[in-house]
């Protein structure tokens, strides 16, 4: 029993590395029973994905306990305007006199709620029509993979400028709204094609056999199985959202009065705080958006290294030699 | 059997231009109201009225004839070039403000986009070759972390240390104030003001190439051929370039005709940052003057532009391929 679970482990990782995984499978043989707790210590031996994880729950934590960070009002406009970090501003104020370090956390609150909210969403739409048509064929197959093919050729930001130039008003609605449109084709089209190579293998014959319907098939029997792929398209997704929303917002098409990091840096830029040399007002915005992005990046490349050793670093797996 | 790819590859080409038509003729009517109406009373004695009848026109929003016979007559005027007369520059007409704008933006794009394809390719060929190696773990984290980056963002940031601090840089425009516009002449100015602007787009999209290709390259460098190739003794470049990177290289060609669209929408935002003429800064201006002929006519242009690219990359593919060619 133990040989063949050790031949199995081996059997997944790359040939060279088996003498030192045979050993740590049978160091480790009495945590091996849950595969849960496996993942999860996997997991968290992985720089990228504690790295990127922490960045995420940082700025999460920030989005929720906001009001607690800070008393001022992000939207009142009663300080001196253009001081530099102090105690009473930590992030100094605008030349509006408003509080840049309330805007910021306000703003965390109210791009990230965006962010995420149209990441879900474009993640449920790829993967409706990916795994629809990646499942059924046919036709339908063909027809759903066209109309992918062309959401996916017609260029996204332009249209995201002209539909939100012409939209009714550009509040956090119509914003998830053209996030989702524009951005749910690349999804569906890697989910179609990982469940095409799914859908013959014995448990879904079987589970056919068993009279499964088709939606309990494809969401019940095989989208367990396409989770870490499913995870990362929804990371991905996410930060396509936050490059779209801050990018709409900064070229001054969200809604200007809404304190959020797009806006911010479209006042910023209006107001001409790098020429008056108010970093304090530039930098943070951008800055966040890049680590929030970075985070979900990481944590992106640590999901498909936990899922796919051969992209497992070498380093790695060398110091790893080293310490057995 | 080439001959059946090509003509799937060409139906879907039509169907696609045919959606980015179909999508610029449904736009006004998303306003809410009466579009007509809308426009009017927007823009009460501030265009010429001509402009916004001809636009009317176009797009059939004052006659009372059906959707459908609009709808064709629409796609008829397209295909003639007509896309009606700019609100904010009167007298000329959509297709010449966009003519005028194509080539800088093709220029500035083409050039930094192939830059960063082949620097960003050879690093992740590379550094897949040498894994663990500095490179190997200094490369793709640095240009992951400025790809992480809002692009105008970083833009602005280079704008201001570069261009303004340091004055190595113009400050935006093609080209000085004193030459007007393209000719030989004035090639080392148009390069210069180039210079900025191609480089903020090659620092912040490297990271893709070289990532895609590193990971191509790992499951490339797995496999049999390559192995035997080194076994057999041959050059350590050879076996790199020849055998491995030849083949891993694939996909990345199929993602650079399927990035294309991400480049033209990331050629937007330098356009507007580096007040760059091109499309995207034409596209940009219209929606500020809320120049909606421009608008439209901007994005099909662009629409097409994207479906162009894609389809040459699609007959490269093909050629470099032969496994596309027997497929299907």
């Amino acid at each position: 029993m133990q040989t063949e679970l050790t031949v199995q482990e081996g059997a997944n990782v790359q040939p060279e590395a088996s003498p030192v995984l045979t050993n740590v499978s049978t160091r480790t043989q009495g945590r091996r029973k849950n595969p849960l707790l496996g993942t999860v210590r996997r997991f968290f031996q992985n720089k990228k994905a504690v790295v990127g994880a922490s960045l995420i729950t940082l700025f999460i934590v920030l989005a929720i306990i906001a009001p607690l960070l800070t008393h001022l009002s992000p939207n009142a406009t009663s300080f001196l305007p253009l001081q530099a970090p102090s105690g009473a501003h930590p992030l100094g104020t605008t030349s509006l006199g408003q509080d840049v370090f309330s805007q910021f956390v306000f703003g965390t609150r109210e791009t990230l709620s965006v962010a995420i909210i149209a990441g879900a969403g474009t993640t449920v739409l790829s993967m409706l029509v990916g795994m629809v048509s990646g499942y059924v064929g046919g036709l339908m197959d063909e027809v759903l993979q066209l109309v992918t093919n062309v959401f996916l050729i017609i260029p996204g930001l332009p249209l995201v400028i002209v539909l939100a130039a012409v939209l009714p008003k550009s509040g956090d609605f119509t914003m998830v709204m053209v996030i989702i449109l524009t951005g749910w084709a690349w999804g569906a089209r890697v989910l179609r094609a990982q469940i095409m190579a799914m859908r013959s293998l014995p448990y879904v014959e079987s589970a056919k056999m068993g009279g499964e319907s088709m939606f309990s098939i494809v969401f019940r029997e095989i989208m367990p199985n396409m989770f870490s792929l499913i995870f990362a398209n929804l990371l991905f997704s996410i930060i396509y959202a936050v490059l779209t929303e801050s990018g709409l917002q900064f070229l001054g098409l969200g809604d200007l009065k809404a304190v959020n990091w797009g806006t911010m840096l479209y006042w910023a830029d209006t107001e001409g705080a790098l020429l008056s040399g108010a970093w304090w007002w530039f930098v943070p915005p951008g800055l966040a958006i890049a680590l929030f992005g970075a985070g979900l990046a990481l944590l992106n490349y640590a999901v498909d290294e936990l899922t796919n050793p051969k992209l497992r670093s070498q380093s790695r797996r060398r110091r790893r030699l080293q310490r057995s | 059997m080439t001959l059946k790819y090509l003509v799937r590859k060409i139906v879907f080409y039509v169907v696609a231009l045919w959606a980015a038509i179909t999508l610029n003729f449904a736009l006004p009517r998303m306003m809410p109201g009466n579009p007509m109406l809308v426009l009017v009373a927007k823009f009460k004695g501030q265009i010429n009225p001509h402009a916004l009848s001809s636009y009317a026109q176009l797009f059939g929003l004052d006659q009372h004839t059906s959707i459908l016979t609009q709808y064709f007559q629409y796609i008829g005027q397209v295909f003639h070039g007509n896309l009606g007369y700019s609100f904010g520059l009167y007298p000329e007409t959509v297709t010449q403000v966009l003519m005028q704008s194509l080539p800088w933006t093709l220029f500035l794009l083409g050039t930094s986009t192939v830059i960063s394809f082949v620097i960003g390719t050879l690093l992740g060929i590379v550094s897949a070759w040498r894994r663990g190696s500095v490179l190997d773990s200094v490369a793709p984290t640095v240009f992951t972390l400025l790809g992480a980056f809002p692009y105008f963002w970083l833009a602005l940031v280079a704008l201001y240390f570069l261009a303004f601090r340091l004055r190595w840089f113009p400050i935006g425009h093609a080209y000085s104030d004193t030459v007007m516009g393209w000719s030989w002449a004035n090639l080392p100015d148009i390069l210069y003001h180039a210079i900025l602007p191609a480089l903020t787009i090659v620092v912040t999209s490297i990271g893709g190439w070289l990532l895609g290709m590193r990971n191509n390259m790992i499951t490339t460098l797995s496999e049999e051929y390559v192995k035997v190739a080194k076994a057999k003794g041959l050059a350590n470049t050879r076996v790199m370039l020849r055998y491995a990177a030849r083949n891993a290289i694939l996909p990345n060609i199929t993602s650079f005709a399927l990035s294309l669209g991400f480049i033209l929408s990331g050629a937007l935002l330098t356009e507007i940052v580096f007040s760059y003429p091109g499309l995207g800064y034409e596209l940009f201006q219209a929606v500020g003057n809320e120049d909606y002929p421009m608008m439209q006519g901007a994005l099909l242009l662009i629409a097409i532009g994207v479906l162009v690219a894609n389809f040459l990359a699609d007959l490269v593919y093909v050629r470099l391929d032969p496994r596309a060619r027997r497929a299907q």
